[in-house]
């Protein structure tokens, strides 16, 4: 008997790799996500084994912002949670809906809303992301605001035909009679530590080929929740990638109130000199951290662009910035091969080739499926964008 | 398990090291075998399903008396991709079993927010396939059911339809608390009394087949097995990140080739910050 397997998605909505075979760690989880955002520090120890799980990267928040009125501490799920709670208290239309987002959604980021606005308005679907999304659109044509939720980036794939043939094109094919820019879709992105093939993809790229929809990925809870209000109420269809490593381990002081992050604006997070990195979401933090090594140990100043939004993204202030360093390195999780990086870097070899001192250096996830216990090794960790700084300042 | 892979595999992937026949790339609990015709667990949900359709169809043409069985939940089956398996098989007559264990819930997501008609089996008739519910908790029932499904499909060459209803017991993960969304009574009430294992326990000892006392030594052996094979998998290194670039196609590209290389640079210049200890050399 020839047995095909089941897909056993035995983590795929949040297992802890390491604690659902080991059970001695178990009882340090609370909720499904969470297993698979903890660090499980009651674990650490266990065996050196551990030390493969410790961040890549440390999560640096950002200033306490004063603009937009009271503030409380918040992390990264929170801080969604907090601007879908604004947006239901505000909008009588909007609904939210996806896999498990009934009792909270497995990372967290819908607790609460059931029981504070109605479970017509906070529901679960059957498990079908093709359905979530078309879906999404019937609720967005129709005039009311959808907050759809994929629960991996990984898993968006069943719902790529009515991403990208249907919600992009409903405004263009219909002559503007008809669109579903009430649409915003969520999901989890990007490397966890241990995720492996299947929960730490980061597929921007695939969508950035795709005219009609706009892409943002935050870098810490201030920006996740100015940006998915940005998202919820601008009027195309908008994916909106959450970095789920930051879910728990980025905290900031939030504003309560809702607020509006511009899209397609990049913000200088740092200004400098010599080199320009580039990069979204989690990798922010990487390369604020590289910037600070390249000026400590090689007196390099580097000036640090968070892009936020890769589509469509803010070709001006990337191509002011390398005009002035005349280096560009840009990094990403994701394969180098037809990675964002390659459209950033084709657009400002065009813009600034005579401002370019050495080539635009691209530290990217190599061409492969993302690999569970090879982690460490695939990651464009600080130490690999440190060096490509040194190449391109001794180029 | 009972196909005879062995404990000590399962364990290897479990830690990703260097015996995993899968070289460490998957999570836990993604296993596969060859040998044993079990094709390698993926992640994403339900697309197993149209591609045990096509095996099946080729394993029909092989005209070998064999068949394919392919296992999903009752959340699975709500995605395309099923509909897609399910009409793909029977329009196109395939010997193949689709075991549909429904458990009852997937992750937090009851039954009745997954589906409004009757289960899983009912659809079956839908697509013009055979098919039929079984007691998921009944070891018999299930062992005769497939056992009938099996030859059926392979004697006329169609798919058929199983649904096990059972319970989920357990929380879906280790990361997962089920308390956020079923009551404590309710997992309680299938645990003690309608929980398949201690039902066969039941029936074996009612005919002195088993006792109290194998029962006891065969626990006490089991663990002990289990942790042997726990421990020594814990101890052994993970396998060589050269196998990070290997299998992307079958053959080692040329750019993948180069980028292997520059890893290597890199990791030899940088040795200190990579957990090279940990690999095999």
């Amino acid at each position: 008997i020839t047995i095909m397997a089941a897909a056993a998605r035995f983590f795929v909505r949040g297992a802890h790799p390491k604690l659902s075979f080991s059970g001695v760690c178990a009882s340090a989880q609370r909720s499904l996500g969470a297993g698979l955002l903890k660090l499980s520090p009651s674990c650490a120890s266990r065996t050196k084994t551990h030390k493969r799980h410790a961040a890549h990267f440390t999560f640096q928040p950002d200033p306490v912002p004063t603009q937009y009125g009271p503030t409380q501490k918040m992390n990264l799920f929170q801080s969604v949670t907090s601007a879908l709670d604004n947006t239901l208290a505000s909008d009588p239309t909007a609904v939210i809906f996806g896999e498990d987002v009934a009792f909270g959604g497995v990372f967290r980021c819908t607790v609460g809303l059931r029981d504070k606005y109605g479970k017509d308005r906070v529901f679960n679907t059957p498990l079908c992301e093709q359905g979530i999304v078309g879906f999404g659109i019937g609720v967005a044509v129709a005039g009311a605001t959808a907050i759809a939720e994929i629960q991996f980036a990984d898993y968006i794939y069943p719902a790529f035909d009515q991403i990208v043939n249907e919600a992009a094109k409903y405004r263009y094919r219909s002559g503007n009679m008809f669109d579903c820019g009430n649409l915003t879709i969520r999901a989890p992105w990007g490397c966890v530590g241990h995720g492996s093939l299947y929960h730490s993809q980061s597929p921007e790229a695939f969508f950035a080929h795709c005219p009609g929809l706009k892409i943002v990925i935050p870098r810490g809870p201030v920006q996740a929740k100015g940006l998915l209000l940005s998202c919820i109420s601008d009027k195309n269809p908008c994916i909106f990638f959450e970095p789920k490593i930051l879910y728990r381990a980025a905290v900031e002081q939030v504003p309560v109130d809702a607020y509006t992050i511009p899209l397609s604006q990049a913000e200088v997070l740092q200004e400098g000199s010599d080199v320009t990195l580039v990069a979204w979401g989690t990798q922010i933090h990487v390369m604020k951290e590289v910037a600070n090594m390249a000026q400590e140990k090689l007196g390099v100043s580097c000036e640090v662009i968070d892009l936020q939004t890769i589509l469509p993204w803010d070709i001006d202030t990337v191509c002011k910035s390398v005009a002035k360093t005349g280096r560009l390195l840009i990094s990403h999780e994701a394969p180098v091969t037809g990675g964002f990086a390659a459209e950033i870097s084709s657009t400002v070899q065009e813009e600034c080739f005579l401002n370019l001192e050495a080539p635009i250096s691209r530290v990217c996830g190599y061409d492969t499926p993302f690999p569970h216990i090879f982690e460490p090794f695939y990651i464009p960790d600080k130490w690999k964008c440190l060096e490509a700084i040194k190449k391109m300042i001794n180029y | 398990m009972y196909r005879g892979f062995p404990l000590d595999l399962f364990m290897a992937q479990c830690y990703a090291n260097a015996d995993d026949l899968g070289k460490g790339r998957q999570m836990p609990v993604h296993y596969g075998s060859k040998d044993l015709n079990f094709v390698t667990i993926s992640s994403p949900l339900a697309t197993q399903i149209p591609q045990a359709a096509g095996a099946a169809y080729a394993v029909k043409r092989e005209n070998i008396n064999r068949a394919v069985i392919c296992y999903f939940g009752e959340g699975a089956a709500s995605e395309g991709d099923a509909h897609a398996g399910f009409n793909f098989s029977a329009t196109l007559e395939c010997p193949l079993i689709f075991f549909c264990r429904n458990n009852g819930y997937a992750i937090s997501t009851p039954t009745n927010e997954q589906y409004r008609g009757d289960g899983i089996a009912a659809r079956g008739p839908g697509y013009g396939m055979l098919s039929i519910r079984v007691d998921g908790n009944d070891v018999f029932a299930v062992y005769n059911a497939t056992k009938e499904a099996r030859r059926r499909a392979v004697a006329e060459n169609q798919p058929f339809l199983i649904e096990a209803m059972t319970y989920r017991i357990g929380h879906h993960s280790t990361s997962d608390d089920s308390s956020a969304y079923r009551s404590v009574d309710e997992v309680n009430y299938w645990d003690k009394q309608d929980h398949p294992i201690s039902r066969l326990r039941h029936y074996m000892t009612a005919r002195g087949w088993w006792s109290e006392d194998d029962e006891r030594s065969w626990r006490k052996q089991s663990r002990k097995t289990v942790m042997e094979a726990f421990e020594k998998a814990e101890r052994r290194l993970k396998p060589n990140p050269e196998l990070l670039f290997t299998d992307v196609y079958k053959e080692m590209t040329p750019q993948l080739d180069k980028q292997r290389e520059s890893l290597w640079r890199h990791v030899q210049q940088y040795k200190e910050h990579y957990p090279l200890d940990l690999y095999e050399k």
